[in-house]
């Protein structure tokens, strides 16, 4: 019963977002306040349908309700509670029931908050945002129904692959989902602004946070990703340029240029026109993303269904809203007025170069993905297009990049001293020196371009430092002047300070993982010991442990290093008797600069086990930068001026009003 | 057909990465032939696999494909020559560096090539901004308001 309610709720979303579509639509056109004023009340409903409808799937799981195929396919009995709830998500319909939900939720939260936009531009924002619901409700309920009944009701459900079981991936599709889906609602700004012919300074201020959010979202959840493979594949990679991992890497780089053509739009209302077209393609490569993995033209982990009449749907709605929106764009842009002029070398200089090298890191990554489909397609030649690809092509262009990043935030509007930013680099720029002669000392025996890449790492970190440094003028007034001025520094510098500083972080972890990491692989006898990087590792037996849905190898390894017994490490081999799988479980001993990560292998034979074990030079600096960048996109976006309507202090009203 | 294939490959791509790498018995025993046999493993793919090179990859033909290479390099191959024998029977696609050639023009030149329009239209945009004219001159109330805002703004800083 519950079951059919949810099913009926989804219907009734659909109807609801039709309405939406419309109504708004035409009262937008006609000046009709109180068509327009439709769009509040079914953006808040069509989230609560859609809401009740996931409730509904998430009830079946949860009481293990086999008689819905759904549940039966993906979930079995004995499944802890949350992979019970996880395992939702963790198939084809239900991750596009979440989709839509995730949406819903956004539109809603526009309706919620965006009481003081321009009437217009509300109710154009929420329409198209609910065109959008539309095309994807008509998905799910006609080719991904989760809520298909089987008769008679299976005794006992197969289960969940289990590789999905883990806590970290239980959450990665939901921040994935909120990133990709947040930028439909960037989308639905760009396709209203277009719609009114119009883009200012107000337009700007309120796609910022909303790129943010979704920004933010795409980050933690592709950290989590490359996290989990990083623990749960068996070797420690962390990035495969496998191209289901590319469809989140295209949206995050548009993103992440879009959030800084949105700071020029919006503080020298310059690069309008280039800001909608980020925003469209943010969104596009998001529904490309989702395309790839749902149509299952690239079959991968990820990839639950391979339906070619899923396919041609998603890439029905792909070719509708991307040729939409660009067709729209060649027809309106051209209307828009073009803001404030700059010279070559300023803050718009720089983010203007930001967006040239990230979207032709974005181009790289995309042809690499898509080049094999489609020479494939038209002269029927395969070819595979690994990693060495992205590391030629994608590598080169981001280098320059980061080397960029740290002048960016030191240089002024309109027109920029250079000397001056570059004299204010210099102390990082030493650091970074001492960083490349410490590196070459300390790894002698490593590849030679990686001391280059740590330089670069800490050239990152440091001119992130030397930005705050230099705005709080540490070191050139008293102490207590800095403090109180760090304290009423903008939450926005904060948070780029942090966020480009975590990006330092990153690369130090990767350059180590890449360059610096030992490898072990050996078999020994229960008794027997191996040694790597300066650790002594002792198999002192296999046991045999009973998990609550699996049942482990666990092999048991003493550690010690220069003699000092530093306890053992459980590297387990899990065996799902419901889904017949097996599953490696590494041990893994950080210090949080470095890890020791050891697999379990096979039965080698005449009693002894394959070992496998790595140091992974830098490796936790990986995920500790990403949480850096994610945490700076939280802080900036609690930034009180990104506000709208929120009172800045003494000009209230002010605030609300478009700075043109 | 096809369809069974895909599944088939889901069902390795889903099982394949749980285990995975070499054999300690597949060594070679020369430290330095063993080196150069993993550099040639991690550029070859494995056939049955999604993504994955036959260093990373535990599925039975990656196995064979390791023992090919292996045993190629203890013939006295070099990896060119490593490389030419594995492409003979398998074709391009077993590489996963694709190789330059006419197929492979736009790939290859292609993320190059964004890079050069993008520079060339952000040339042209900082040039058109120099012979715009200026913006039009503020009017007496924006002046006022402009006036009132910095004011404001500088008590707030002050």
């Amino acid at each position: 019963m519950i079951v059919e309610l949810g099913h009926f709720a989804l219907v009734l979303a659909l109807a609801v977002s039709l309405v939406q579509t419309v109504v708004p639509a035409i009262g937008a056109h006609r000046r009709d306040v109180q068509l327009m004023h439709v769009a509040e009340p079914a953006a808040i409903l069509q989230f609560l349908l859609v809401g009740a409808a996931f409730a509904a799937l998430t009830y079946a799981f949860v009481v293990s309700d086999f008689s819905v195929k759904l549940v039966y396919d993906n979930s079995h009995s004995m499944k802890p509670m949350i992979f019970k709830v996880s395992g939702v998500w963790g198939n084809h319909e239900g991750s596009m029931v979440l989709w839509v939900l995730i949406l819903a939720m956004f539109g809603a939260m526009v309706a919620f908050f965006g009481r003081n936009l321009p009437d217009t531009l509300r109710a154009r924002v929420l329409a198209v945002q609910a065109s959008i619901a539309v095309a994807f409700l008509l998905f799910v309920i006609f080719t991904s129904n989760p809520f298909a009944r089987l008769d008679p009701a299976p005794f006992e459900g197969t289960g969940l692959n289990p590789l999905l079981q883990d806590r970290a991936l239980a959450f990665h599709p939901p921040w994935l989902y909120a990133g990709y889906v947040g930028f439909s609602m960037t989308f639905s700004f760009a396709v209203a602004a277009l719609l009114e012919g119009r883009v200012d300074a107000s337009w700007a201020r309120w796609v910022r946070p909303w790129t943010l959010a979704a920004w933010l979202s795409l980050t933690i959840g592709i950290a989590m990703g490359s996290w989990w493979a990083y623990y749960t594949l068996g070797w420690g990679g962390f990035w495969f340029w496998d191209p289901v991992e590319n469809a989140s890497l295209m949206p995050w780089l548009a993103g992440t240029a879009l959030l800084h053509s949105a700071i020029v739009a919006e503080k020298r209302g310059a690069l309008k026109s280039w800001t909608i077209l980020l925003a469209i393609l943010a969104f596009s490569l998001s529904l490309l993303g989702t395309f790839l993995v749902r149509s299952g033209v690239l079959t991968s982990v990820h990839a639950f269904a391979v339906d070619p009449a899923r396919g041609s749907f998603i890439l029905g709605i792909l070719m509708f809203f991307v040729g939409g929106s660009l067709a729209l764009y060649a027809w309106r842009a051209p209307m828009l007025r073009a803001g404030g002029i700059f010279a070559p070398i300023s803050r718009e200089g720089a983010l203007l170069m930001n967006n040239m090298l990230l979207s032709a890191a974005t181009a790289s990554v995309f042809i690499g993905t898509l080049y094999p489909l489609f020479l494939d397609a038209l002269t029927g030649e395969k070819i595979t297009v690994g990693p060495p690809f992205f590391n030629y092509t994608f590598v080169p262009i981001f280098v320059p990049l980061l080397c960029l990043v740290p002048l960016g935030p030191l240089l002024g509007w309109k027109r920029a001293d250079l000397m001056a930013a570059a004299e204010r680099l210099l102390a990082a720029a030493g650091i970074a020196f001492v960083a490349l002669i410490a590196s070459f000392a300390f790894f002698y025996e490593g590849p030679w371009l990686a001391p280059f890449g740590m330089a670069l790492a800490v050239w990152l970190v440091a001119g992130a430092l030397s930005d705050v440094a230099w705005r709080i003028k540490l070191f050139s007034t008293p102490l207590a002047e800095s403090l109180s001025r760090a304290r009423r520094l903008p939450r926005a510098v904060w948070g780029s300070a942090l966020a480009h500083g975590g990006v330092g972080i990153c690369v130090a972890g990767i350059i180590g993982v890449t360059a610096w990491s030992d490898e072990l692989i050996t078999a020994v006898a229960p008794g027997e010991s191996a040694e790597i990087g300066g650790y002594t590792l002792t198999l002192q037996g296999v046991a045999l442990r009973d998990g609550p849905n699996f049942d482990a190898m666990v092999g048991v390894v003493g550690v010690a290093r220069g003699g000092r017994d530093l306890g053992v490490m459980l590297p387990e081999k899990r065996r799902f008797p419901a889904e017949r799988q097996e599953k490696t479980e590494p041990a893994i001993r950080t210090n949080g600069i470095s890890d020791l990560y050891v697999v379990l292998g096979e039965q080698a034979g005449n009693g002894k086990w394959v070992l496998r074990a790595y140091r992974n030079t830098f490796a936790p600096l990986i995920w500790i930068g990403g949480t850096i960048m994610g945490i700076g996109g939280l802080i900036s976006l609690l930034d009180r001026r990104l506000r709208v309507g929120a009172p800045t202090g003494a000009r209230p009203r002010l605030a609300a009003q478009p700075a043109e | 057909m096809r369809s069974f294939a895909a599944a088939l490959a889901i069902v390795f791509a889903l099982t394949a990465p749980s285990f995975a790498l070499v054999d300690p018995s597949e060594r070679l025993d020369d430290p330095q032939q063993e080196a150069r046999a993993r550099a040639i493993s991690k550029n070859l793919r494995c056939m049955v696999c999604q993504n994955q090179s036959i260093d990373d990859s535990d599925a039975e033909l990656a196995g064979d494909l390791r023992r090919v290479v292996r045993d190629r390099i203890l013939a006295g191959d070099t990896d060119r020559e490593v490389y030419d024998f594995v492409v003979a029977r398998y074709g391009d696609f077993v590489l996963m560096t694709p190789p330059f050639g006419p197929a492979t023009l736009l790939l290859w030149l292609g993320p190059a090539l964004v890079l050069v329009l993008g520079g060339g239209i952000v040339f042209t945009v900082l040039r058109r901004q120099r012979v715009r004219p200026a913006e039009p001159r503020l009017t007496p109330e924006e002046a006022a308001k402009l006036a009132l805002l910095l004011e404001k703004d500088e008590n707030r800083r002050g």
